[in-house]
Protein backbone atom coordinates (compact mmCIF):
# COMPACT_ATOMS: atom_id res chain seq x y z
CA UNK A 1 0.00 0.00 0.00
CA UNK A 2 3.00 2.43 1.22
CA UNK A 3 4.44 1.73 -2.13
CA UNK A 4 1.62 2.49 -4.60
CA UNK A 5 1.36 5.71 -2.52
CA UNK A 6 5.10 6.51 -2.25
CA UNK A 7 5.13 5.94 -6.53
CA UNK A 8 1.87 8.14 -6.98
CA UNK A 9 4.09 10.86 -4.61
CA UNK A 10 7.08 10.31 -6.38
CA UNK A 11 5.46 10.66 -10.04
CA UNK A 12 5.42 14.54 -9.09
CA UNK A 13 8.00 16.18 -11.79
CA UNK A 14 10.81 17.23 -9.12
CA UNK A 15 14.04 16.65 -10.40
CA UNK A 16 15.33 14.62 -7.61
CA UNK A 17 12.86 12.54 -7.40
CA UNK A 18 12.46 11.68 -11.25
CA UNK A 19 15.14 9.02 -11.26
CA UNK A 20 13.81 7.39 -8.60
CA UNK A 21 10.32 7.64 -9.89
CA UNK A 22 10.98 6.02 -13.55
CA UNK A 23 12.93 3.20 -11.67
CA UNK A 24 9.49 2.19 -9.82
CA UNK A 25 7.47 2.43 -13.21
CA UNK A 26 10.03 0.41 -15.28
CA UNK A 27 10.25 -2.58 -12.93
CA UNK A 28 7.31 -4.44 -14.68
CA UNK A 29 9.20 -4.23 -17.59
CA UNK A 30 12.55 -5.79 -16.02
CA UNK A 31 13.59 -9.26 -17.33
CA UNK A 32 14.32 -10.34 -13.97
CA UNK A 33 11.36 -12.27 -12.47
CA UNK A 34 10.41 -10.13 -9.07
CA UNK A 35 7.80 -11.79 -7.08
CA UNK A 36 5.09 -10.02 -6.37
CA UNK A 37 5.23 -8.75 -2.67
CA UNK A 38 2.13 -6.84 -2.52
CA UNK A 39 -0.99 -8.47 -4.42
CA UNK A 40 -0.30 -12.02 -4.07
CA UNK A 41 -3.19 -14.77 -5.51
CA UNK A 42 -5.14 -12.21 -7.51
CA UNK A 43 -8.12 -14.26 -7.54
CA UNK A 44 -8.09 -14.35 -3.65
CA UNK A 45 -7.66 -10.83 -3.43
CA UNK A 46 -10.76 -10.47 -5.69
CA UNK A 47 -12.97 -12.34 -3.82
CA UNK A 48 -11.79 -11.17 -0.24
CA UNK A 49 -12.16 -7.82 -1.30
CA UNK A 50 -16.16 -8.12 -2.55
CA UNK A 51 -17.37 -10.70 1.05
CA UNK A 52 -14.74 -8.32 3.54
CA UNK A 53 -14.56 -5.08 2.15
CA UNK A 54 -12.79 -3.71 5.23
CA UNK A 55 -10.33 -6.11 6.51
CA UNK A 56 -7.25 -6.39 4.45
CA UNK A 57 -6.57 -10.04 2.88
CA UNK A 58 -4.05 -12.07 4.76
CA UNK A 59 -1.16 -12.78 3.23
CA UNK A 60 -0.22 -15.94 1.57
CA UNK A 61 3.14 -17.78 2.00
CA UNK A 62 3.82 -17.53 -1.79
CA UNK A 63 4.46 -13.52 -1.29
CA UNK A 64 7.95 -14.72 1.55
CA UNK A 65 9.06 -16.80 -1.06
CA UNK A 66 12.17 -15.68 -2.30
CA UNK A 67 11.64 -16.07 -6.36
CA UNK A 68 13.06 -18.78 -8.29
CA UNK A 69 14.54 -18.62 -11.23
CA UNK A 70 12.41 -19.67 -14.42
CA UNK A 71 13.71 -23.42 -16.04
CA UNK A 72 17.19 -22.32 -18.34
CA UNK A 73 17.09 -23.18 -22.01
CA UNK A 74 20.62 -24.91 -21.68
CA UNK A 75 21.87 -27.08 -19.14
CA UNK A 76 23.38 -25.97 -16.00
CA UNK A 77 26.01 -26.70 -14.73
CA UNK A 78 25.40 -27.04 -10.75
CA UNK A 79 22.57 -28.44 -9.23
CA UNK A 80 21.15 -25.82 -6.23
CA UNK A 81 20.00 -27.69 -3.26
CA UNK A 82 18.12 -26.88 -0.29
CA UNK A 83 17.96 -29.27 2.56
CA UNK A 84 15.88 -28.16 5.23
CA UNK A 85 14.82 -30.09 8.45
CA UNK A 86 12.40 -28.92 10.87
CA UNK A 87 14.67 -27.24 13.19
CA UNK A 88 17.44 -25.96 10.57
CA UNK A 89 18.19 -25.29 6.93
CA UNK A 90 21.20 -27.74 6.96
CA UNK A 91 21.81 -26.12 3.34
CA UNK A 92 20.29 -22.99 1.72
CA UNK A 93 20.83 -22.26 -2.16
CA UNK A 94 23.98 -24.33 -2.48
CA UNK A 95 25.04 -25.03 -5.80
CA UNK A 96 26.82 -28.43 -5.59
CA UNK A 97 27.70 -30.49 -8.44
CA UNK A 98 25.74 -33.71 -7.17
CA UNK A 99 23.50 -35.31 -4.73
CA UNK A 100 22.62 -38.67 -4.06
CA UNK A 101 19.30 -39.49 -1.90
CA UNK A 102 18.06 -42.84 -0.39
CA UNK A 103 14.66 -42.51 -2.10
CA UNK A 104 12.48 -45.61 -1.64
CA UNK A 105 13.36 -47.48 -4.88
CA UNK A 106 17.05 -47.09 -4.01
CA UNK A 107 20.04 -44.83 -3.69
CA UNK A 108 19.13 -41.68 -6.36
CA UNK A 109 21.90 -39.68 -7.85
CA UNK A 110 20.58 -36.19 -8.89
CA UNK A 111 22.79 -34.32 -11.39
CA UNK A 112 22.21 -30.98 -12.92
CA UNK A 113 19.28 -30.79 -15.33
CA UNK A 114 17.84 -34.10 -13.73
CA UNK A 115 13.82 -34.93 -14.64
CA UNK A 116 11.43 -33.06 -12.35
CA UNK A 117 11.05 -35.81 -9.88
CA UNK A 118 8.99 -36.56 -6.63
CA UNK A 119 10.60 -38.92 -4.42
CA UNK A 120 9.76 -40.83 -0.90
CA UNK A 121 12.93 -40.92 1.15
CA UNK A 122 13.90 -44.05 3.66
CA UNK A 123 16.00 -43.97 6.01
CA UNK A 124 19.92 -44.21 4.76
CA UNK A 125 22.82 -41.98 3.65
CA UNK A 126 22.30 -38.58 1.59
CA UNK A 127 25.48 -36.91 0.25
CA UNK A 128 26.18 -34.16 -1.29
CA UNK A 129 28.98 -33.80 -3.62
CA UNK A 130 30.88 -30.69 -4.77
CA UNK A 131 33.77 -30.80 -6.22
CA UNK A 132 36.18 -33.54 -4.48
CA UNK A 133 34.46 -32.56 -1.35
CA UNK A 134 31.91 -35.00 0.02
CA UNK A 135 29.46 -34.56 3.08
CA UNK A 136 27.48 -37.30 4.47
CA UNK A 137 24.63 -37.14 6.54
CA UNK A 138 21.88 -39.77 7.59
CA UNK A 139 18.65 -39.04 7.45
CA UNK A 140 15.60 -40.70 8.92
CA UNK A 141 13.02 -39.72 6.42
CA UNK A 142 11.35 -37.52 4.08
CA UNK A 143 11.05 -36.30 0.92
CA UNK A 144 13.00 -34.97 -2.02
CA UNK A 145 11.22 -32.66 -4.58
CA UNK A 146 13.99 -32.06 -8.10
CA UNK A 147 12.47 -28.84 -9.75
CA UNK A 148 12.73 -28.61 -13.73
CA UNK A 149 15.32 -25.56 -13.18
CA UNK A 150 17.71 -28.09 -11.37
CA UNK A 151 16.65 -26.77 -8.03
CA UNK A 152 16.69 -29.76 -5.41
CA UNK A 153 14.70 -29.79 -2.27
CA UNK A 154 15.19 -32.18 -0.07
CA UNK A 155 13.19 -32.55 3.59
CA UNK A 156 14.12 -34.57 6.42
CA UNK A 157 12.57 -34.93 9.85
CA UNK A 158 15.75 -35.98 11.01
CA UNK A 159 19.27 -35.77 9.89
CA UNK A 160 23.15 -35.96 11.56
CA UNK A 161 26.30 -35.48 9.66
CA UNK A 162 27.68 -39.53 9.32
CA UNK A 163 30.94 -38.29 11.62
CA UNK A 164 28.75 -38.17 14.82
CA UNK A 165 27.13 -41.21 14.53
CA UNK A 166 28.49 -43.95 16.82
CA UNK A 167 29.12 -47.23 15.71
CA UNK A 168 29.31 -49.11 19.42
CA UNK A 169 26.20 -47.43 19.69
CA UNK A 170 24.60 -48.30 16.44
CA UNK A 171 25.56 -52.01 16.97
CA UNK A 172 23.79 -52.25 20.34
CA UNK A 173 20.79 -50.33 19.33
CA UNK A 174 20.59 -52.97 16.63
CA UNK A 175 20.90 -56.01 18.67
CA UNK A 176 18.61 -54.37 20.86
CA UNK A 177 15.83 -53.69 19.05
CA UNK A 178 16.37 -57.40 17.07
CA UNK A 179 15.68 -58.57 20.53
CA UNK A 180 12.57 -56.91 20.79
CA UNK A 181 11.03 -58.05 17.27
CA UNK A 182 11.29 -61.43 18.29
CA UNK A 183 9.94 -60.98 21.57
CA UNK A 184 7.03 -58.40 20.69
CA UNK A 185 3.61 -59.99 21.26
CA UNK A 186 1.55 -57.00 19.92
CA UNK A 187 1.11 -55.14 16.70
CA UNK A 188 2.08 -51.57 17.89
CA UNK A 189 5.20 -53.17 19.85
CA UNK A 190 6.09 -54.66 16.49
CA UNK A 191 5.90 -52.33 13.96
CA UNK A 192 7.62 -50.32 16.75
CA UNK A 193 10.34 -52.84 16.82
CA UNK A 194 10.66 -53.22 12.80
CA UNK A 195 11.07 -49.43 12.73
CA UNK A 196 14.15 -49.57 15.42
CA UNK A 197 15.59 -52.29 13.44
CA UNK A 198 15.21 -50.87 9.88
CA UNK A 199 16.82 -47.44 10.99
CA UNK A 200 19.54 -48.86 12.77
CA UNK A 201 20.49 -51.84 10.02
CA UNK A 202 20.38 -48.82 7.22
CA UNK A 203 22.66 -46.53 10.11
CA UNK A 204 25.12 -49.73 10.55
CA UNK A 205 25.10 -50.22 6.62
CA UNK A 206 25.45 -46.24 5.66
CA UNK A 207 28.35 -46.65 8.62
CA UNK A 208 29.95 -49.77 7.22
CA UNK A 209 29.43 -49.50 3.53
CA UNK B 1 0.45 -16.58 38.43
CA UNK B 2 1.75 -13.07 37.80
CA UNK B 3 -1.10 -13.10 35.34
CA UNK B 4 -3.87 -14.14 38.02
CA UNK B 5 -2.44 -10.99 40.27
CA UNK B 6 -2.65 -8.66 37.66
CA UNK B 7 -6.78 -9.70 36.38
CA UNK B 8 -7.01 -9.35 40.24
CA UNK B 9 -5.57 -5.90 40.70
CA UNK B 10 -7.16 -5.07 37.50
CA UNK B 11 -10.71 -5.77 38.64
CA UNK B 12 -10.30 -3.67 41.35
CA UNK B 13 -9.10 -1.28 39.42
CA UNK B 14 -11.30 -1.69 36.18
CA UNK B 15 -12.81 1.45 35.73
CA UNK B 16 -9.66 3.03 36.75
CA UNK B 17 -7.50 1.21 34.18
CA UNK B 18 -10.66 1.11 31.14
CA UNK B 19 -11.49 5.05 31.18
CA UNK B 20 -10.92 7.03 28.72
CA UNK B 21 -9.53 9.52 30.77
CA UNK B 22 -7.99 8.92 33.40
CA UNK B 23 -7.49 12.06 35.35
CA UNK B 24 -11.21 12.70 35.13
CA UNK B 25 -11.62 9.01 36.67
CA UNK B 26 -9.36 10.11 39.07
CA UNK B 27 -11.14 13.16 40.40
CA UNK B 28 -14.83 11.12 39.61
CA UNK B 29 -13.16 8.89 42.22
CA UNK B 30 -12.04 11.48 44.20
CA UNK B 31 -15.64 13.16 44.99
CA UNK B 32 -16.97 10.61 47.14
CA UNK B 33 -13.82 10.49 49.03
CA UNK B 34 -14.53 13.57 50.17
CA UNK B 35 -17.85 13.17 51.06
CA UNK B 36 -17.07 10.52 53.05
CA UNK B 37 -15.57 12.72 55.33
CA UNK B 38 -17.61 13.81 57.72
CA UNK B 39 -18.94 17.39 58.65
CA UNK B 40 -17.07 17.81 61.21
CA UNK B 41 -13.57 16.70 60.43
CA UNK B 42 -11.81 18.71 59.45
CA UNK B 43 -8.90 17.46 57.50
CA UNK B 44 -8.64 15.59 53.69
CA UNK B 45 -7.73 11.92 54.26
CA UNK B 46 -4.71 11.61 51.56
CA UNK B 47 -5.39 7.84 52.40
CA UNK B 48 -7.37 6.84 49.35
CA UNK B 49 -5.15 8.25 47.04
CA UNK B 50 -2.30 6.45 48.77
CA UNK B 51 -3.79 3.11 48.05
CA UNK B 52 -4.53 3.32 44.80
CA UNK B 53 -0.77 4.93 44.28
CA UNK B 54 0.33 1.44 45.84
CA UNK B 55 -1.80 -0.43 43.56
CA UNK B 56 -0.74 1.12 40.28
CA UNK B 57 3.11 0.84 41.42
CA UNK B 58 2.14 -3.09 42.01
CA UNK B 59 0.53 -3.38 39.01
CA UNK B 60 3.55 -1.64 36.84
CA UNK B 61 5.83 -3.85 38.87
CA UNK B 62 3.78 -6.92 37.43
CA UNK B 63 3.85 -5.54 34.15
CA UNK B 64 7.35 -4.59 33.89
CA UNK B 65 8.34 -8.57 34.79
CA UNK B 66 5.94 -9.97 32.22
CA UNK B 67 7.56 -7.93 29.86
CA UNK B 68 10.79 -9.30 31.12
CA UNK B 69 9.00 -12.88 30.34
CA UNK B 70 7.81 -12.25 27.57
CA UNK B 71 11.49 -10.64 26.21
CA UNK B 72 13.18 -13.71 26.73
CA UNK B 73 10.96 -16.45 25.99
CA UNK B 74 10.04 -14.16 22.78
CA UNK B 75 14.30 -14.56 21.90
CA UNK B 76 14.32 -18.78 22.08
CA UNK B 77 11.29 -18.69 20.34
CA UNK B 78 12.72 -16.25 17.92
CA UNK B 79 15.19 -18.44 16.32
CA UNK B 80 13.21 -21.55 15.91
CA UNK B 81 10.64 -19.93 14.31
CA UNK B 82 13.80 -18.79 12.06
CA UNK B 83 15.17 -22.32 11.58
CA UNK B 84 11.88 -23.91 10.49
CA UNK B 85 10.81 -21.28 7.45
CA UNK B 86 12.86 -22.97 5.58
CA UNK B 87 10.43 -25.98 6.01
CA UNK B 88 7.26 -24.88 3.85
CA UNK B 89 9.08 -23.28 1.02
CA UNK B 90 9.88 -26.66 -0.52
CA UNK B 91 5.94 -27.41 -0.41
CA UNK B 92 5.05 -24.00 -1.79
CA UNK B 93 7.25 -23.93 -4.55
CA UNK B 94 6.16 -27.74 -5.50
CA UNK B 95 2.53 -27.52 -5.34
CA UNK B 96 2.26 -23.63 -5.75
CA UNK B 97 -0.11 -21.26 -3.30
CA UNK B 98 -4.07 -21.64 -4.06
CA UNK B 99 -5.75 -19.32 -1.54
CA UNK B 100 -8.09 -19.09 -4.38
CA UNK B 101 -9.43 -22.75 -4.76
CA UNK B 102 -12.66 -23.50 -4.59
CA UNK B 103 -13.63 -26.86 -3.24
CA UNK B 104 -16.98 -28.16 -1.00
CA UNK B 105 -15.20 -28.96 2.04
CA UNK B 106 -13.36 -26.32 3.59
CA UNK B 107 -11.25 -26.58 7.27
CA UNK B 108 -10.28 -23.60 9.06
CA UNK B 109 -7.12 -24.43 11.02
CA UNK B 110 -7.48 -20.73 13.07
CA UNK B 111 -3.93 -20.96 15.27
CA UNK B 112 -4.34 -18.55 18.28
CA UNK B 113 -2.42 -18.20 21.96
CA UNK B 114 -3.72 -19.81 25.16
CA UNK B 115 -2.89 -17.22 27.39
CA UNK B 116 -4.34 -13.44 26.81
CA UNK B 117 -2.60 -9.77 27.47
CA UNK B 118 -1.04 -10.18 24.23
CA UNK B 119 -2.47 -7.31 22.70
CA UNK B 120 -4.94 -8.09 18.81
CA UNK B 121 -2.99 -11.51 17.79
CA UNK B 122 -5.57 -13.67 18.85
CA UNK B 123 -8.56 -11.21 17.63
CA UNK B 124 -6.82 -10.74 14.44
CA UNK B 125 -7.10 -14.68 13.53
CA UNK B 126 -10.59 -14.86 14.43
CA UNK B 127 -11.04 -11.95 12.27
CA UNK B 128 -9.59 -13.42 9.43
CA UNK B 129 -11.13 -17.02 9.70
CA UNK B 130 -14.30 -15.30 10.08
CA UNK B 131 -13.85 -13.70 7.00
CA UNK B 132 -12.35 -16.35 5.73
CA UNK B 133 -15.51 -18.18 6.21
CA UNK B 134 -17.99 -16.07 4.53
CA UNK B 135 -15.19 -15.97 1.10
CA UNK B 136 -15.79 -19.71 0.91
CA UNK B 137 -19.74 -19.85 2.10
CA UNK B 138 -21.85 -20.83 -1.18
CA UNK B 139 -24.92 -23.26 -1.23
CA UNK B 140 -22.73 -26.47 -1.98
CA UNK B 141 -19.93 -25.77 0.28
CA UNK B 142 -19.33 -26.94 3.98
CA UNK B 143 -16.71 -24.16 6.08
CA UNK B 144 -15.51 -26.40 9.03
CA UNK B 145 -13.29 -24.47 12.27
CA UNK B 146 -10.57 -26.32 13.53
CA UNK B 147 -9.50 -24.05 16.83
CA UNK B 148 -6.03 -24.67 18.14
CA UNK B 149 -5.36 -22.07 21.61
CA UNK B 150 -7.80 -20.99 24.24
CA UNK B 151 -8.40 -17.58 22.96
CA UNK B 152 -9.75 -18.22 19.39
CA UNK B 153 -12.15 -20.99 20.86
CA UNK B 154 -13.63 -18.28 23.79
CA UNK B 155 -14.80 -15.76 20.61
CA UNK B 156 -15.75 -18.38 18.06
CA UNK B 157 -17.32 -20.81 20.41
CA UNK B 158 -20.04 -17.56 20.90
CA UNK B 159 -21.84 -17.39 17.57
CA UNK B 160 -19.99 -20.54 15.39
CA UNK B 161 -20.43 -23.30 17.84
CA UNK B 162 -22.11 -25.50 15.27
CA UNK B 163 -19.48 -25.19 12.52
CA UNK B 164 -16.13 -26.07 14.80
CA UNK B 165 -15.40 -29.21 14.80
CA UNK B 166 -12.47 -29.36 16.63
CA UNK B 167 -10.49 -27.63 19.50
CA UNK B 168 -7.31 -28.06 20.47
CA UNK B 169 -5.45 -25.82 23.79
CA UNK B 170 -2.92 -25.94 25.72
CA UNK B 171 -0.42 -26.36 23.01
CA UNK B 172 2.53 -24.12 24.71
CA UNK B 173 2.36 -26.25 27.82
CA UNK B 174 4.75 -28.44 26.45
CA UNK B 175 7.93 -27.51 24.48
CA UNK B 176 6.45 -26.67 20.98
CA UNK B 177 8.82 -29.53 18.39
CA UNK B 178 8.12 -31.17 15.46
CA UNK B 179 6.83 -34.21 16.34
CA UNK B 180 4.36 -33.19 18.92
CA UNK B 181 2.96 -31.05 16.36
CA UNK B 182 2.90 -33.86 14.03
CA UNK B 183 0.81 -35.75 16.18
CA UNK B 184 -1.59 -32.31 16.33
CA UNK B 185 -1.86 -32.71 12.62
CA UNK B 186 -2.45 -36.42 12.59
CA UNK B 187 -5.46 -35.80 15.43
CA UNK B 188 -6.72 -33.29 12.55
CA UNK B 189 -5.81 -35.46 9.46
CA UNK B 190 -8.21 -38.57 11.42
CA UNK B 191 -11.02 -36.74 12.76
CA UNK B 192 -11.86 -33.91 10.14
CA UNK B 193 -12.59 -34.17 6.66
CA UNK B 194 -11.68 -31.68 4.17
CA UNK B 195 -10.97 -30.86 0.50
CA UNK B 196 -8.78 -27.98 1.46
CA UNK B 197 -7.30 -27.09 5.15
CA UNK B 198 -6.93 -23.24 5.20
CA UNK B 199 -4.24 -22.63 8.25
CA UNK B 200 -4.65 -19.17 9.35
CA UNK B 201 -1.88 -17.73 12.03
CA UNK B 202 0.13 -14.22 12.32
CA UNK B 203 3.77 -14.47 10.59
CA UNK B 204 5.80 -12.76 13.02
CA UNK B 205 7.83 -9.80 11.29
CA UNK B 206 9.19 -7.76 14.38
CA UNK B 207 8.19 -7.43 17.69
CA UNK B 208 5.64 -4.86 16.61
CA UNK B 209 4.20 -5.97 13.68
CA UNK B 210 3.18 -9.34 12.51
CA UNK B 211 1.25 -10.65 9.41
CA UNK B 212 -1.86 -11.93 9.52
CA UNK B 213 -1.12 -15.00 7.23
CA UNK B 214 -3.19 -18.24 5.59
CA UNK B 215 -1.96 -20.54 3.99
CA UNK B 216 -3.76 -23.69 2.37
CA UNK B 217 -3.43 -27.21 2.22
CA UNK B 218 -5.23 -29.60 -0.48
CA UNK B 219 -5.97 -32.83 -0.17
CA UNK B 220 -4.27 -35.48 -2.61
CA UNK B 221 -7.39 -36.18 -4.86
CA UNK B 222 -8.28 -32.00 -5.24
CA UNK B 223 -4.46 -31.52 -5.73
CA UNK B 224 -4.92 -34.33 -8.58
CA UNK B 225 -7.74 -32.85 -10.02
CA UNK B 226 -6.25 -29.29 -9.63
CA UNK B 227 -3.02 -30.76 -11.28
CA UNK B 228 -5.38 -32.56 -14.03
CA UNK B 229 -7.28 -29.47 -14.72
CA UNK B 230 -3.93 -27.24 -15.28
CA UNK B 231 -3.97 -23.92 -13.86
CA UNK B 232 -1.50 -22.84 -11.00
CA UNK B 233 -0.12 -26.35 -9.85
CA UNK B 234 -0.92 -28.06 -13.85
CA UNK B 235 3.30 -28.37 -13.62
CA UNK B 236 3.12 -30.82 -11.19
CA UNK B 237 2.00 -33.63 -13.87
CA UNK B 238 5.36 -33.37 -15.04
CA UNK B 239 7.17 -34.70 -12.19
CA UNK B 240 8.08 -38.19 -12.30
CA UNK B 241 7.01 -39.48 -9.05
CA UNK B 242 9.43 -42.37 -7.33
CA UNK B 243 8.20 -44.70 -4.71
CA UNK B 244 5.18 -45.93 -3.11
CA UNK B 245 2.86 -48.28 -5.01
CA UNK B 246 0.81 -45.37 -6.80
CA UNK B 247 0.31 -42.03 -7.49
CA UNK B 248 -2.11 -41.26 -5.08
CA UNK B 249 -0.64 -42.97 -2.41
CA UNK B 250 3.04 -40.75 -2.56
CA UNK B 251 0.29 -37.58 -2.88
CA UNK B 252 -1.25 -38.87 0.16
CA UNK B 253 1.41 -38.97 2.42
CA UNK B 254 2.77 -35.65 0.45
CA UNK B 255 -0.09 -34.00 1.69
CA UNK B 256 0.28 -35.01 5.15
CA UNK B 257 3.93 -34.08 5.39
CA UNK B 258 2.97 -30.58 3.97
CA UNK B 259 0.40 -30.22 6.46
CA UNK B 260 2.89 -31.01 9.45
CA UNK B 261 4.67 -28.88 8.11
CA UNK B 262 3.45 -25.98 7.36
CA UNK B 263 1.09 -26.24 10.66
CA UNK B 264 4.89 -26.65 12.52
CA UNK B 265 5.90 -22.93 10.93
CA UNK B 266 2.77 -21.47 11.64
CA UNK B 267 2.66 -22.58 15.53
CA UNK B 268 6.10 -20.90 15.45
CA UNK B 269 5.22 -18.25 13.85
CA UNK B 270 2.55 -17.50 16.35
CA UNK B 271 3.99 -18.55 19.46
CA UNK B 272 6.94 -15.74 18.23
CA UNK B 273 4.23 -13.10 17.33
CA UNK B 274 2.18 -13.69 20.72
CA UNK B 275 5.11 -13.39 22.34
CA UNK B 276 6.08 -10.11 20.51
CA UNK B 277 2.77 -8.92 21.07
CA UNK B 278 2.69 -9.50 24.72
CA UNK B 279 5.84 -7.81 24.93
CA UNK B 280 4.84 -4.16 23.52
CA UNK B 281 1.38 -4.66 25.33
CA UNK B 282 2.98 -4.91 28.56
CA UNK B 283 5.81 -2.22 27.65
CA UNK B 284 2.98 0.32 26.64
CA UNK B 285 1.01 -0.85 30.13
CA UNK B 286 4.23 -0.21 32.12
CA UNK B 287 4.42 3.10 30.50
CA UNK B 288 0.42 4.21 31.20
CA UNK B 289 0.83 2.96 34.54
CA UNK B 290 3.69 4.97 35.18
CA UNK B 291 1.97 8.46 33.08
CA UNK B 292 -1.28 7.16 35.99
CA UNK B 293 1.03 7.11 38.64
CA UNK B 294 2.55 10.89 37.99
CA UNK B 295 -0.75 11.98 37.82
CA UNK B 296 -1.96 10.36 41.00
CA UNK B 297 1.18 11.87 42.84
CA UNK B 298 0.66 15.07 41.51
CA UNK B 299 -3.09 14.62 42.83
CA UNK B 300 -1.77 13.50 46.18
CA UNK B 301 1.03 16.34 46.57
CA UNK B 302 -2.05 18.92 45.67
CA UNK B 303 -4.20 17.68 48.42
CA UNK B 304 -1.78 17.62 51.10
CA UNK B 305 -0.72 21.23 50.10
CA UNK B 306 -3.90 22.18 50.73
CA UNK B 307 -4.43 20.50 54.20
CA UNK B 308 -1.76 22.17 54.98
CA UNK B 309 -2.60 25.42 53.91
CA UNK B 310 -5.74 24.92 55.65
CA UNK B 311 -4.09 23.78 59.15
CA UNK B 312 -1.90 27.14 58.24
CA UNK B 313 -4.66 29.64 57.88
CA UNK B 314 -6.35 28.19 60.97
CA UNK B 315 -3.37 28.58 62.86
CA UNK B 316 -2.55 32.23 61.89
CA UNK B 317 -6.15 32.97 62.23
CA UNK B 318 -6.47 32.16 65.52
CA UNK B 319 -2.84 33.19 66.86
CA UNK B 320 -4.47 36.86 65.29
CA UNK B 321 -7.72 36.30 66.57
CA UNK B 322 -5.75 36.07 70.32
CA UNK B 323 -3.67 39.00 69.60
CA UNK B 324 -6.63 41.23 67.86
Amino acid sequence: MFRQVASRLLTRPTTTYSAAASATTRRPFATEVVADTTSGDEAFVEAWKKVVPNIDPPKTPSQYMHPRPPTPSTLPTKLTVNFVLPYASELSKKEVDMVIVPATTGQMGILPGHVPTIAELKPGLLSVHEGNEIKKYFISSGFAFIHPNSYADILAVEAVPLDRVDPAQVQKGLSEFTQKLSSATTDLEKAEAQIGVDVHSALNFALTG
Amino acid sequence: MAMAALRREGRRFGPLVSSPSPINAIRSTLAPTEEQVGLGVRSISTQIVRNRMKSVKNIQKITKAMKMVAASKLRAIQVRAENSRGLWQPFTALLGDTPSVSVKKNVIVTISSDKGLCGGINSTSVKISRALYKVNAGPDTETKYVILGEKAKAQLIRDSKKDISLIMTELQKNFLNYTQVSVLADDILKNVEFDALRIVFNKFQSVVSFLPTTATVLSPEIVERESEAGGKIGSLDAYEIEGGETKSEVLQNLAEFQFSCVMFNAVLENACSEQGARMSAMDSSSRNAGDMLDRLTLTYNRTRQASITTELIEIISGASALTG
